[in-house]
């Protein structure tokens, strides 16, 4: 009996004994991810460095001033304004948030508070699928279905009825213009801005919507008066993030809005966001003095824009999921 | 009479379900319209040829240059940026949970994940200038694994955050490292999360075309080493629609319709295979 337990004892093996001792291990790789970690921030700076650095001819010689407010994109004259595609940025991101944010906070809303478990099930997959689509599957279908309802329908229709309205008005016989960028940004836009709005909705506590029942209140009501002004600048942040990818977006927007460099003055205009003049001209880039210069200059512009929107509402929607968390 | 409140309600339930068809039925009006388009011109050669001379002229020829070139380019961007965020994301959430230094790392990420895919190709860019290459596999999948690397680590990061607490103070209390915590118990148990965050990375970086339109390339011919260019789905895509002949252009949607079963194959099957690998996990 005594000798079993022996030879049991002895199978229990000693800790293998590995190159470097558990402990060591422990603390190398410590030291090894607290490195990795500062990759990140590290790739921001360079980035942004890198930019202004490829960039620095062109702030070098010409004002700021006149870059960000020059009318006039004449790359062989030396002529680099960058306000028509400032403007076309903001002019398809801006409408384009107008078109989504309507439908998609009340999906949102009617998600968390009215849909049961299986419709849930059911969507959560569906705006995953929306979401993967790669963006220049957006652009064919911006092409084949927007742009020809837009010139055949929406762009008669509309500068028929308001076109008293200088928003609305259209000299632009094609469908290449603000509008179809917009369409096919506040598509894409979409499974973002719901899925941040429905994390925020879900950080009211329930026992606020179940007070708000018992007093009396429907289901609108409660979310109207107690759960929306909870959550309010948590949406706007989403929101707000929302369009900071919108602002970025290349090929769908680059394939539909028309591309034609003058500041729009109307949803039928055609524009020319910056994203679309940097992929544009990046081949003859290296052939023109400065060129190569001021298309960084407009990756530069376009990056500081974005981090604006960007850090500024992640850091809102931060501190909102944190207080639930 | 029905109060006011009540006309509100069912005013505003009609309204949400109403935005609720929208955005279900946009996802159903783009895939139709990308099968509708794209299947009459798809066949077998489309799948299974390089182009031919001419091809860009309506001639005979495939895209499988382009098929072959995505999965290279999305499959090496992804590889690479797992090595950077998997240690990453076990650092944030084994090592520095709360701490204000995983704060301002996942703010990185963050900012990092908004940055514009044609900002990263710009950047990819200046950076191969740099270092002397041209535009190349390679190029193309190191601007993929810069683009990659902050969906997949906050992906992972969230995933992980879900996992209960007890199980890795359990296996501190028997005596583990926080390495082998992380390596053999949080890595394990969330390794369909894991995996998912990877597929979602991939996903994102075969369907890019902005960040890969100066990096990679294009070429009508398979890629046979990393030095070489190397063609993409989404700029096969771009380009044929950019021909002025009506074949071509059917061709694009065919090419549109291949990306697309490609993306959402991916998409559906991460859950497929998350769903399979969660049983194998403690619950």
């Amino acid at each position: 009996m005594a000798k079993n337990i022996s030879a049991n004892l002895t199978e229990i093996r000693p800790p293998r004994k590995s190159f470097l001792g558990r402990r060591e291990s422990d603390r190398l790789a410590s030291r090894l991810f607290l490195f990795l970690s500062t990759v990140p921030l590290f790739l921001i700076i360079v980035i942004l460095a890198a930019l202004i650095y490829r960039s620095w001819p062109i702030i070098r010689t010409h004002s700021i001033w006149d870059l960000l407010a020059g009318q006039v994109w004449k790359p062989i004259q030396g002529l680099f304004g960058f306000y028509p595609f400032i403007s076309g940025t903001i002019w398809v991101t801006v409408v384009a948030m107008i078109l989504a944010i309507p439908p998609c906070l009340l999906t949102a809303i009617y998600l968390v508070e009215y849909a049961h478990t299986p419709l849930k099930t059911v969507m959560k997959p569906l705006l995953d699928l929306l979401a993967s689509i790669p963006s220049v599957v957006y652009g064919v279908w911006g092409l084949v279905a927007i742009v020809p309802w837009v010139q055949s329908s929406l762009s008669p229709f509309l500068s028929r009825w308001l076109g008293f309205i200088p928003l609305f008005r259209s000299d632009n016989p094609t469908g290449f213009s603000v509008i179809s960028g917009s369409i096919v940004l506040a598509v894409m836009v979409a499974p973002f801005i719901i899925a941040v709005t429905y994390e925020v909705m879900h950080t009211v506590p329930e026992g606020l919507r179940h007070a708000s029942l018992a007093i009396g209140a429907t289901r609108w009501q409660t979310v109207r008066y107690a759960v929306l002004p909870q959550v309010l600048p948590g949406i706007v942040a989403g929101v707000v993030l929302g369009g900071s990818r919108a602002l970025g977006e290349t090929m769908a927007v680059l394939m539909v809005v028309g591309n034609v460099a003058k500041s729009p003055t109307s949803i039928f205009d055609p524009a020319y966001p910056l994203p679309a003049l940097i992929a544009n001209n990046y081949g003859e880039m290296l052939s023109i003095p400065m060129y190569d210069a001021a298309l960084l200059g407009a990756a530069l512009v376009l990056m500081l824009m974005v981090l604006m929107f960007n850090v500024a509402s992640t850091l809102v929607l931060r501190h909102i999921l944190r207080r639930s968390a | 009479m029905m109060k006011r409140r009540h006309v509100e309600e069912a005013f505003f339930k009609i309204l949400m379900i109403g935005s609720l068809a929208l955005v279900a039925g946009s996802l159903g009006f783009i895939l139709l319209t990308v099968i509708i388009k794209g299947l009459p011109a798809l066949n077998l050669a489309m799948l299974t040829q390089t182009p031919k001379g001419g091809f860009y002229l309506g001639k005979e020829g495939g895209i499988l240059n382009a098929i072959i070139g995505s999965l290279y380019l999305a499959l090496g961007g992804t590889l690479l940026a797992l090595v950077f965020s998997l240690p990453l994301a076990l650092y944030l959430q084994a090592y520095a949970r709360r701490t204000g230094w995983a704060d301002i790392v996942r703010l990185a990420l963050d900012v990092l994940w908004g940055i514009p895919s044609i900002v990263y190709g710009a950047f990819g860019f200046t950076l191969m200038l740099a270092l002397g290459m041209r535009a190349s596999l390679l190029g193309g999948i190191i601007t993929l694994a810069f683009l990659e690397l902050p969906i997949m680590t906050r992906s992972m990061d969230e995933v992980i955050r879900m996992m209960p607490h007890e199980m890795e103070q359990a296996a501190y209390a028997v005596g583990a490292t926080r390495l082998e915590t992380a390596l053999k118990v949080v890595t394990r148990q969330m390794l369909p999360g894991i995996l998912t965050a990877v597929l979602l990375a991939f996903g994102r970086g075969i369907g890019d075309a902005a960040s890969v339109l100066f990096t990679a390339g294009y070429t009508d011919r398979i890629p046979t080493s990393l030095m070489r260019p190397a063609a993409s789905l989404p700029l096969a895509v771009f380009f044929q629609l950019g021909t002025p002949f009506p074949e071509v252009q059917k061709r694009a949607y065919a090419s549109a319709l291949i990306l697309t079963v490609i993306v959402l194959a991916i998409s559906l099957g991460s859950r497929w295979i998350a769903g399979r690998l969660s049983r194998y996990t403690i619950r």
